[in-house]
């Protein structure tokens, strides 16, 4: 049994290396172009390229190969096309410089299109100047990793989405640099994917935006200065971890806007310096913890047709207002976290103050439903208005407050 | 008029109000500082000290200084010199004064501590709002001979900078909350020389939640150097309306 | 060397000056009389232009002045109550004077600093002060510059007797240099030798404005406070 095994295994070793080969292109090798060889290859073979420019429009993958740069060879879409388009399974595509895809009001044209596949690989390749940049399309366990996808995205409608996943399953999207695209991320009906050490700056529209997208999980990404912030909308079991949402400013801007989540974790992540560090609008049994809302105009905005999420042991340092609703109707609860606006005592010294704490101030509701109030900010006025309100609660929800606030600041 | 304003300053300057007002302004920014734990939180708490606490003592000291040197502007009256010189220097005196006490109170502090964009602007925006009371003080001294009256007038019209006229636009906001009102907020804050002046500060300090969401309109306006340059006019107006309209009163006054 | 003509000032309701017409020449002592209240300050200051009179004119050496400031060079002015920045020294007073009429570039006359020992006080704070000082140091500042016209608003009340005959010497040498001396006092007594005329007033008008030894002669009398109530009584029985 031993000996058939063995053998077995020698003679699958033989297939398989007989199988693989390698095929060069190059200038100043036989084959020049990248499609003649991929046309050329079978399946396990890989292609290797050599630098240089290459003008292909819209190569074509139909086979299991890998197609890897040398020194990132450039492959030009001459604003007129798509670069690569892949349609198989267990394709890699590795070291290349894309740059200068077409655009088209018909159809999506970006840098490399991955339609129908599965395991297809996108590695450590340089995409500029593209409108799409990856292109994912009912495909399962693809991976997009290291990838540095830049874009010149001037307004929404004529820019598209740095990396761009319909209908898949299982994608894992790790470390890749995104910039000046509509928005950065773009997820509708993917599910079980991860999406891992991303940066997402600069984008037209959002950092990353995801809608029907259940069972997915954030982790350590960072979203700077997008127009619009983060926006995710109708989605159930959202793991989001130890991402950053840094410097969203503007009149909509949010740190992350959630829409219809529901079921979902949120949990060490760093707002700082946005508009509006939180915003929850019909979300449903959401668990916040060891959050930190730190120089946010407002930390949390949660509307009245939230229910259900807890807010515990999260950190506001140093917002402009803590949070901010419109109702007076309150179904969430906060227990534990350090308010820095906090005036209470701790007799016990048990470091939980002994009175609750009301994190609404009135003028934030003034201000919401009448923004141009926001002249009278820090005047005389408002602060007796502020105080009186604190003392006698009549415009903000009563019920809205944490009841055990921790006296110091929450080591995370 | 330089003769006249060197004893008015040299005056002031050794009246023990002022020395208080200075020693107090300092203790208060000291403290502020030491005990707030980030210096940014000091600045705001120091900001309330600026917006309420200096154009009341500014307006109340001048308008008293005012009716106690009465004798003495009757004097000056009767020697060789121009109204308006004497009217002037009592101005400037009383400004340079207030503006040194001011700066030597909450200056120093602030520079010590909070060296930066925010803390310049709050430097600048103290003194205008000291210079800006004291004329509106020397307005208020001019309207009646009653020290009593005056000095009732002068705290009436502290309380309506700093706390009627806020709360009657905040009354506006509510009644035309259907109208987009934020040009007509911008045109208002032209109307106040306190509001002109936290909404400077205050592009300094909270500027994401001032930015984010009114709106382009203030952002727009008060955002760029335009709209800085126009208020620091603004304020300059404040100085120099209710200090032209007092100095006409003076030169016609009966003493 | 003044002239004032048709002066009419209304304050709110009180007629204080109705239409006065008067002349003073140089070399004169002219005492303005008459009782509280009857407008001899508000004309004293009318002259000084500290109140602007609602019609007419007042002339000083033919000019009007009205909207000047340049014809105070030649006016020492003493008045009724002197006050005086309180944390200032006698000497900073004296200092500050010199200092805002360096322009009239007179002979200083320190004549009443060295009479009324001034200079021992000179280091005081003139909230220190008693009335009758300050009295002193208005004085003394009304003669300082050498002024052609000197105006003093009850220049002998609060001082004592020594200081006001001092005083009433000094006027006796300015109006002997040819200067015109216009005083304000209810008290007449004290002024028999001093003056050579008399304007007396009453109500805001003028009743009379006579040389003094027109007035003796007229009345018979010698002394001023009975001469006054005589031309008083005839006028009356006149109208």
């Amino acid at each position: 049994m031993k000996r058939v095994l063995s053998v077995m295994t020698i003679i699958c070793a033989v297939a398989m290396t007989a199988q693989s080969k390698v095929i060069r292109v190059g200038y100043t090798k036989s084959i020049r172009s990248i499609q003649q060889a991929v046309d050329l290859s079978q399946n396990g073979d890989t292609v290797l390229v050599d630098p240089g420019t290459y003008m292909e429009k819209n190569i074509i993958i139909q086979k299991s190969i890998t197609l890897k740069g040398i020194n990132y060879p450039v492959l030009d879409g001459e604003n007129e096309f798509a670069i690569i388009s892949v349609k198989t399974s267990n394709a890699t595509i590795e070291g290349f410089r894309l740059q200068h895809t077409g655009r088209s009001e018909i159809r999506d044209l970006g840098a490399i299109m991955i339609y129908d596949s599965y395991k297809v690989c996108v590695l450590n390749n340089i995409l500029e100047d593209t409108n799409f940049g990856v292109y994912v399309q009912n495909s399962k366990r693809c991976t997009i990793k290291d990838n540095s996808i830049t874009a010149y995205g001037k307004d929404e409608v004529q820019s598209g989405n740095g990396i761009h996943c319909w209908r898949s399953d299982s994608l894992v999207i790790i470390g890749n640099k995104i910039k000046g695209h509509r928005d950065g991320l773009y997820f509708e009906f993917v599910k079980n994917s991860l999406i891992w050490r991303n940066v997402s700056t600069r984008n037209v529209r959002y950092g990353i935006h995801f809608m029907f997208s259940n069972r997915n999980t954030y982790v350590s990404n960072i979203f700077e200065r997008n127009e619009a912030g983060v926006a995710v909308m109708y989605s159930k079991n959202i793991h989001m971890y130890n991402n950053h949402f840094l410097n969203n400013w503007g009149d909509a801007a949010y740190g992350i806007l959630l829409k219809d989540i529901t079921d979902s974790d949120i949990s060490g992540n760093y707002f700082r310096k946005n508009t509006v560090g939180l915003h929850m609008e019909g979300c449903s049994r959401i668990e916040l913890y060891k959050n930190i809302f730190n120089s946010n105009g407002w930390a949390v905005k949660i509307q009245a047709s939230c229910d259900n999420n807890d807010f515990t042991r999260n950190n506001f340092l140093g917002n402009t207002f803590d949070i901010g609703t419109n109702g007076s109707l309150v179904l969430n609860t906060f227990t534990g976290n350090y308010w820095d606006k906090y005036e209470g005592y701790d007799l016990h010294k048990d470091n939980v103050g002994d009175i609750p704490y009301h994190p609404v101030s009135m003028y934030s509701m003034i201000i919401d439903s009448n923004p141009a109030a926001l002249m009278l900010f820090r005047s005389l006025i408002v602060g007796l208005l502020d105080k009186t309100e604190k003392i006698l609660p009549g415009v903000t929800p009563e019920n809205l407050r944490d009841n055990k606030p921790v006296m110091k600041q929450i080591k995370l | 008029m330089k003769k006249i304003l060197k004893y008015v300053v040299v005056d002031i300057v050794q009246n023990k109000i002022v020395l208080i007002y200075t020693f107090l302004l300092l203790l208060i920014s000291l403290s502020v500082f030491n005990l707030e734990s980030n210096s940014a939180k000091g600045l705001l708490s120091l900001l309330n000290i600026i917006l309420i606490l200096v154009p009341l003592i500014c307006i109340i000291f001048s308008t008293i200084y005012i009716y106690n040197s009465s004798e003495f502007i009757e004097l000056l009256v009767s020697q060789p010199l121009k109204r308006k010189s004497i009217w002037i220097s009592l101005f400037g005196g009383l400004a340079s004064s207030l503006s040194l006490a001011f700066f030597i109170g909450g200056g120093i502090p602030i520079l010590l501590y909070h060296a930066d964009s925010t803390g310049f602007m709050m430097i600048a925006v103290g003194l205008f709002l000291t210079v800006v009371f004291v004329s509106i003080a020397m307005l208020a001294a001019g309207m009646t001979r009653d020290k009593a009256k005056g000095i009732g007038l002068s705290i009436l019209l502290w309380l309506y900078f700093s706390l009627i006229f806020d709360a009657l636009v905040l009354f506006f906001l509510f009644q035309f909350q259907d109208y987009p009102l934020e040009k007509a907020m911008v045109c208002f804050s032209f109307l106040n020389p306190i509001d002109l002046a936290r909404i400077q500060i205050l592009l300094q300090m909270d500027i994401s939640a001032l930015m984010g969401y009114t709106g382009a309109v203030f952002r727009e306006f008060f955002g760029n150097e335009i709209g800085v340059a126009l208020s620091f006019v603004g304020l300059f107006l404040w100085i120099l309306f209710p200090l032209l309209l007092s100095l006409k009163r003076f030169n016609e006054r009966d003493l | 060397m003044i002239t004032v003509r048709d002066l009419t000032k209304t304050f709110v309701k009180l007629k204080a000056l109705n239409d006065i017409s008067l002349s003073f020449q140089s070399g004169e002592c002219i005492a303005l009389l008459g009782p509280n209240g009857c407008g001899k300050t508000t004309l004293i200051k009318a002259i000084l232009g500290m109140v602007v009179p609602n019609t007419g004119s007042i002339e000083f050496k033919g000019q009007s002045i009205l909207g000047q400031w340049q014809y105070r060079n030649l006016i020492g002015y003493m008045p009724q109550i002197g006050r005086y920045p309180e944390n200032m020294t006698i000497a900073n007073v004296f200092e500050m004077m010199k200092d805002i009429r360096r322009d009239s570039r007179r002979i200083l006359d320190e004549d009443l600093i060295s009479s009324f020992n001034l200079n021992d006080l000179m280091h005081k704070k003139m909230h220190t002060l008693s009335g009758g000082t300050r009295q002193k140091v208005s004085a003394a500042l009304a003669f300082l510059f050498n002024p052609d016209v000197l105006i003093l608003d009850e220049p002998t009340a609060g001082l004592d007797p020594l200081a006001s005959e001092r005083l009433k010497e000094k006027i006796a040498s300015e109006k002997e240099k040819g200067k015109l001396v216009l005083i304000t006092s209810h008290v007449l007594s004290e002024l028999d030798d001093l003056i050579t005329e008399v304007c007396y007033m009453q109500e805001g008008q003028l009743a009379f404005h006579k040389k003094l030894d027109d007035l003796k002669a007229e009345t018979g009398e010698d002394k001023l406070s009975k001469a006054i109530p005589q031309v008083l009584m005839f006028q009356s029985i006149l109208i």
